[in-house]
C-alpha cells in the first residue's frame, strides 16, 4: 500500500524486505515495503520483537551478526539499490546521505571521546574541510540546538551531560551532515516526558529545515498519532496495516491495530472509583531527603537535596500517583516510605506509629509495606525459580508449613494470572509481563496494607502495559492495599489514581483528585506535563474515541 | 584531576604502612635470635648481650618497629650479614636487572597480546577466534619454569643458538646482552600474553555490542577506524588494570624465572637471602617489591583517566 508520490520519486523505496537468521530459520522481518518521500516522515510502530528495529537497521545494512536480508529484499535510495552495494560504497552512504539517531542516549556516545571529536568526525570523512571549517560548523549546529556554551560543549565528555543533552548532541552530529534520510530508533523512550517533547520538536524543525526525509521507530502510538504523518504498523516482522496515520489510528483496519490502540490508556478504561475519604494510613509530614554531594574536580558538592519537606497522607485502600519528571524526587520519596532511603527530617506514620523511630515495632509494621520495581528483569534474583521468590516472604510467618506456603503461593500465582506450570522457570525464561507479574505476586503474598509501585509499567510493552495496570487495579479492588503509583506517565496515571501528586524539583507543587489535576490543573509545571504528554486522546479527539467506544477527550 | 591524583597517592600510604608493619612482624616471627645468628655459634653470651643493646634488640616490640621505621624512610636497610654491605644500594642494583627483564617481557606481551585479543573479539566465532583463544589458553596453562627449561634445553642446548648460564649487562656489552635476555623475555611473554589476550578479547566484546560502535559505524567509518578509535580506548581500560597487576605481580615473583635462568636479579638475591639467613637483606627485598608492587599499581591507576575519562569526575 503505497501512495502514488510526485515528481522527483521517493526518497527511499523498501521492497519485499525480508531478514532471517540463516536460510533456514524462520524470518524476523517478512515481505516489507514502505516508501518515503523527500522531506516526508514515516513511522515504524510495533511491540518490541516486531522487528522494526531489525527493518531500520537493514536500511544502513547494519544487522547484528547472523541476521541477512533474503536475495528478493530491494532497498532503493533515491532510485539506487542500496544492497548491493560495496562495503566501501555503502560507507558512502552511512551517514553522508543516512544519518542514524539510536534509543539510549547514555550508550551511543564514545565516553572516552571528546564531544567535538566525535562531531568532528563524520564531517571530516565526508566532506573536504578544514580543520577551521569544520569547527565553525559544529559550534553553529550546536548553537542551533541552544546549546548553552557550545565552545565548552566542544572540549566536554560525554558523561557530563543528561540523557536528554546528549540525544540532541547527537541529532546535531547527525543532522550536521545534511543527510537525505535520517532514521530515528526509538529516539525519546529513555527519555522524561517533557524532554521527549523538546527532543522530537527539534528533530522535526531540524529535518524540516534541510528537507531530510524521517523514518521513525516508535511503540508509542501517541508520539507517532503526534508526528509523524504516515505510519507502518508491525506484528511478529509483518507490516499489518500502513498507510496515513490519521486514518490508521482514528479507524484501524486489523485487528492488532486496535489491539495497540485500545492499550494504548485512557482514563476511561480504569473507571470511576467513587469512594468515601478514606482514613489515612501513611501520613508523610514534612520529610526531607538528602543526598551525600559528589566528588567534583577541587571540591565536594554540597549534598544534594532531592526531597524538601513534603507532606502527604495515603488513605486506606487508596491509589496517589506520584508523578514528575525523572530527579523530580518521586522515587526517593517512594523508597523512603518503605524505608529504603533515610530521610534527614520528619516523620513517616503508619497507622499513627512513626516508622523513622527504630524498634520492634517498626519492624513489624515495615512487614505491611511491600514494592514492586519498575525493571522486572534486574528486580528479581536471576537463580532463583519463580515460586521460591513469591513464597520468600511467606518464610516470615513462622507457623506456616512448607504446604501451606504452596497453597498460598499457588492461589497468588492463580490472583496475578501466571500459569502454574511456570512455577519452577528461572526469571529468565518468563517475559517481561510475567516477571512483573511474579515481582506483584512477591509484593502482595503477604496481604500487605501498602504497596509502593515505583514505574510498574514503564518497561513494558503497551499492551502488557494494559494488562498489569488492570491487575493492579482488580488486585486492589479484591484486597484493598493501599497503594503509591511512582510513575512519569501520565497515560497510566490517569488509569489507576484516585488522587494525583505532582512533583517538581523535591516539592508536591500540586495534589489532588484525579480528575480535578487532568481537567484543572492549576500549577503551571503541571499544564507543561499534561501538554508533554501525547495521549491519543487528545491527538485524534473523537476518532480514537470511537474506535475504542469509550474515552471523552479532554 | 590535581584532587583524583593527591587523593590516589595518599591512599596508597596506608597500604604500605601495613605492609611494612606486617614485614617487621613476619621477620620478628621467625625463631632464633639475629644477633646469635650474625655472631655465630661459638659467641660468648656477653657479646650476643651487647650486640642486641646495639641493634636495640632489647627494647619493647613498637619502639623496634618506630626505629627500623625511621631509618628505613632515610633509606637506611641495614647491612648484610654475609658481606656487611649496605643492603639498599645492592637491592638498586639487582632491581634494575630484573626491572629489564620484566618490563621488556610486559611491553612485549601487551603488544602482542592485546591485538591479538581484540581481532579474536572481531572476528567471534570464526576460525582466527578460535585458534587465538586456544593458543593464548595452552599459554596460560604452561607453568613458566617448565617452559623456561624446555626453551634452554631446545635453544640452549640442542640447537646451541642461545647462551645457557650467566647474565651479561646491557649496559656492558648491549648485544651479548640481549642474548642472554631472550630466553627469559620469551618464557614471560608467553606466558603473561595469554592472560592478557583473553582480557582484551572478553573487554572488546563488551564494548562491541553498545550503541556508539555501531554509531561510528552509522557514520560510514570504516570496520578498521570503528575498532581503533572507537573500540580500542574503551576495550583498553580494564586491560590496562591486568597489565599493571601482571607487571607488579612480575616484580614480586621473578625469583623463578631468575632462578631457572641463573639471572642476578632482586628475586635471585631474595632467594639467596632466605638460603643464607641474611635477614637484613630478606627484609630488605620484601619491602622493596611491596613498595614496587603498590607503586605500579598507584601508577596504573593514575594513568587510567587517559583511557576513560569518567573515572576522575
Amino acid at each position: 500500500m503505497t501512495e502514488p508520490s510526485n515528481a522527483p520519486g521517493p526518497l527511499l523505496s523498501v521492497r519485499n524486505l525480508t531478514v532471517r537468521p540463516g536460510n533456514a530459520l524462520p524470518p524476523v522481518v517478512q515481505d516489507l515495503s514502505f516508501d518515503i518521500a523527500p522531506g516526508e516522515m514515516l513511522a515504524l510502530v510495533g511491540e518490541s520483537g516486531s522487528g522494526k528495529t531489525m527493518a531500520a537497521r537493514s536500511v544502513l545494512r547494519l544487522l547484528p551478526a547472523p541476521l541477512r536480508p533474503d536475495a528478493g529484499s530491494s532497498i532503493r535510495l533515491k532510485g539506487a539499490e542500496l544492497l548491493t552495494l560495496s562495503d566501501r560504497e555503502m560507507c558512502r552512504v552511512r551517514g553522508a546521505r543516512i544519518g542514524m539517531v539510536f534509543q539510549e542516549p547514555m550508550v551511543s556516545l564514545n565516553p572516552s571521546m571528546p564531544i567535538g571529536r566525535q562531531m568532528a568526525e563524520a564531517l571530516r570523512l565526508h566532506q573536504r574541510l578544514s580543520a577551521a571549517e569544520i569547527r565553525d560548523r559544529s559550534l553553529a549546529m550546536l548553537e542551533r540546538i541552544r546549546i548553552k556554551d557550545p565552545a565548552k560543549c566542544l572540549a566536554a565528555w560525554p558523561h557530563e551531560f543528561s540523557g536528554g543533552m546528549r540525544q540532541r548532541i547527537m541529532l546535531a552530529s547527525v543532522m550536521l551532515l545534511r543527510p537525505e534520510l535520517l532514521i530515528a530508533d526509538e529516539p525519546t523512550t529513555a527519555l522524561d516526558t517533557l524532554v521527549q517533547r523538546d527532543v522530537l520538536d527539534l528533530m522535526v524543525e531540524l529535518t524540516q529545515e534541510q528537507g531530510t526525509g524521517v523514518l521513525l521507530i516508535s511503540h508509542d502510538l501517541g508520539m507517532v498519532a503526534k508526528y509523524a504523518p504516515k505510519v507502518v504498523v508491525m506484528q511478529a516482522g509483518r507490516a499489518v496495516e500502513q498507510g496515513e496515520s490519521a486514518r490508521v489510528l482514528s479507524a484501524p483496519a486489523h485487528a492488532y491495530t486496535r489491539s495497540l490502540i485500545d492499550a494504548l490508556p485512557r482514563r476511561s478504561a480504569g473507571g470511576h472509583r467513587d469512594r468515601a475519604e478514606a482514613p489515612p494510613l501513611i501520613r508523610v509530614e514534612g520529610v526531607v531527603i538528602d543526598y551525600p554531594g559528589r566528588e567534583r574536580l577541587f571540591r565536594r558538592d554540597a549534598p544534594k537535596r532531592a526531597v524538601h519537606g513534603v507532606d502527604l497522607t495515603i488513605g486506606t485502600g487508596e491509589t496517589l500517583a506520584l508523578v514528575g519528571a525523572s530527579g523530580s524526587g518521586k522515587t526517593t520519596l517512594g523508597r523512603a516510605i518503605v524505608g529504603l532511603v533515610q530521610p534527614s527530617a520528619g516523620a513517616i506514620r503508619f497507622e499513627g506509629h512513626d516508622l523513622l523511630q527504630p524498634g520492634a515495632q517498626t519492624a513489624r509494621l515495615r512487614q505491611k509495606m511491600q514494592i514492586v520495581f519498575q525493571d522486572p528483569y534486574s528486580s528479581l534474583d536471576p537463580r532463583q525459580r519463580v515460586d521460591r521468590v513469591v513464597a520468600e516472604p511467606l518464610l516470615l510467618d513462622r507457623g506456616l508449613s512448607a504446604g501451606d506456603r504452596r497453597d498460598r503461593v499457588r492461589q497468588v500465582f492463580e490472583e496475578v494470572g501466571l500459569p502454574w506450570v511456570l512455577a519452577e522457570r528461572l526469571p529468565h525464561q518468563l517475559s517481561g509481563g510475567q516477571r512483573q507479574r511474579v515481582a506483584i505476586a512477591r509484593a502482595i503474598v503477604r496481604n500487605p496494607a501498602f504497596v509502593v509501585a515505583d514505574e510498574p509499567v514503564s518497561a513494558l510493552d503497551m499492551t502488557v502495559q494494559k494488562q498489569i495496570l488492570r491487575l493492579i487495579r482488580d488486585l486492589q479492588a479484591r484486597h484493598g492495599f493501599a497503594c503509591l503509583f511512582v510513575s512519569h506517565d501520565l497515560g497510566a496515571v490517569e488509569q489507576v489514581a484516585d488522587r494525583v501528586a505532582v512533583m517538581e524539583n523535591g516539592r508536591i507543587v500540586e495534589m489532588g483528585a484525579r480528575d480535578d489535576i487532568f481537567d484543572r490543573p492549576q500549577h503551571d509545571y503541571t499544564r507543561r506535563l499534561l501538554d508533554a504528554a501525547m495521549l491519543i486522546d487528545r491527538s485524534f479527539g473523537v476518532g480514537a474515541a470511537s474506535a475504542a467506544g469509550a474515552g471523552v477527550p479532554a | 584531576m590535581l584532587k583524583f591524583l593527591l587523593t590516589r597517592i595518599a591512599s596508597a600510604v596506608p597500604t604500605l604502612l601495613i605492609v611494612t608493619a606486617a614485614i617487621f612482624a613476619l621477620m620478628r616471627m621467625i625463631p632464633g635470635d639475629p644477633a646469635v645468628l650474625m655472631l655465630g655459634d661459638m659467641a660468648q653470651p656477653g657479646q650476643v648481650e651487647e650486640l642486641r643493646q646495639r641493634m636495640g634488640l632489647d627494647q619493647p616490640l613498637p619502639i623496634q618497629f618506630v626505629t627500623w621505621l625511621g631509618k628505613v624512610l632515610s633509606g637506611d636497610f641495614g647491612q648484610s650479614i654475609a658481606t656487611g654491605e649496605p643492603v639498599l644500594p645492592l637491592i638498586f642494583e639487582r632491581f634494575g636487572v630484573s626491572a629489564s627483564v620484566v618490563l621488556i617481557a610486559v611491553v612485549l606481551a601487551s603488544v602482542i597480546a592485546v591485538p591479538a585479543g581484540m581481532i579474536a573479539a572481531w572476528r567471534q566465532n570464526s576460525l582466527g577466534d578460535v585458534a587465538i583463544v586456544g593458543t593464548a589458553t595452552l599459554m596460560l596453562s604452561v607453568p613458566s619454569f617448565w617452559l623456561g627449561l624446555m626453551l634452554l634445553t631446545v635453544f640452549g642446548l640442542w640447537l646451541g643458538w642461545l647462551p645457557v648460564v650467566g647474565y651479561v649487562s646491557l649496559a656492558d656489552d648491549p648485544t651479548a646482552g640481549l642474548l642472554y635476555l631472550i630466553m627469559p623475555v620469551l618464557t614471560l611473554v608467553m606466558v603473561e600474553a595469554g592472560a592478557i589476550t583473553r582480557m582484551a578479547r572478553a573487554s572488546t566484546i563488551e564494548v562491541a555490542r553498545l550503541e556508539y560502535i555501531t554509531h561510528a559505524r552509522a557514520k560510514g567509518l570504516s570496520e578498521r577506524a570503528v575498532m581503533w578509535r572507537h573500540a580500542f580506548r574503551n576495550a583498553f581500560a580494564p586491560t590496562w588494570t591486568l597489565i599493571g597487576l601482571i607487571l607488579g605481580s612480575l616484580l614480586a615473583n621473578i625469583a623463578v624465572t631468575e632462578t631457572v635462568f641463573t639471572i642476578p636479579g632482586l628475586g635471585r638475591m631474595l632467594i639467596d637471602g632466605i638460603f643464607a639467613r641474611d635477614y637484613p637483606v630478606v627484609q630488605g627485598c620484601m619491602l622493596f617489591i611491596a613498595f614496587i608492587y603498590v607503586a605500579v599499581n598507584l601508577l596504573v591507576d593514575l594513568i587510567y583517566p587517559l583511557l576513560d575519562p569518567r573515572v576522575a569526575a
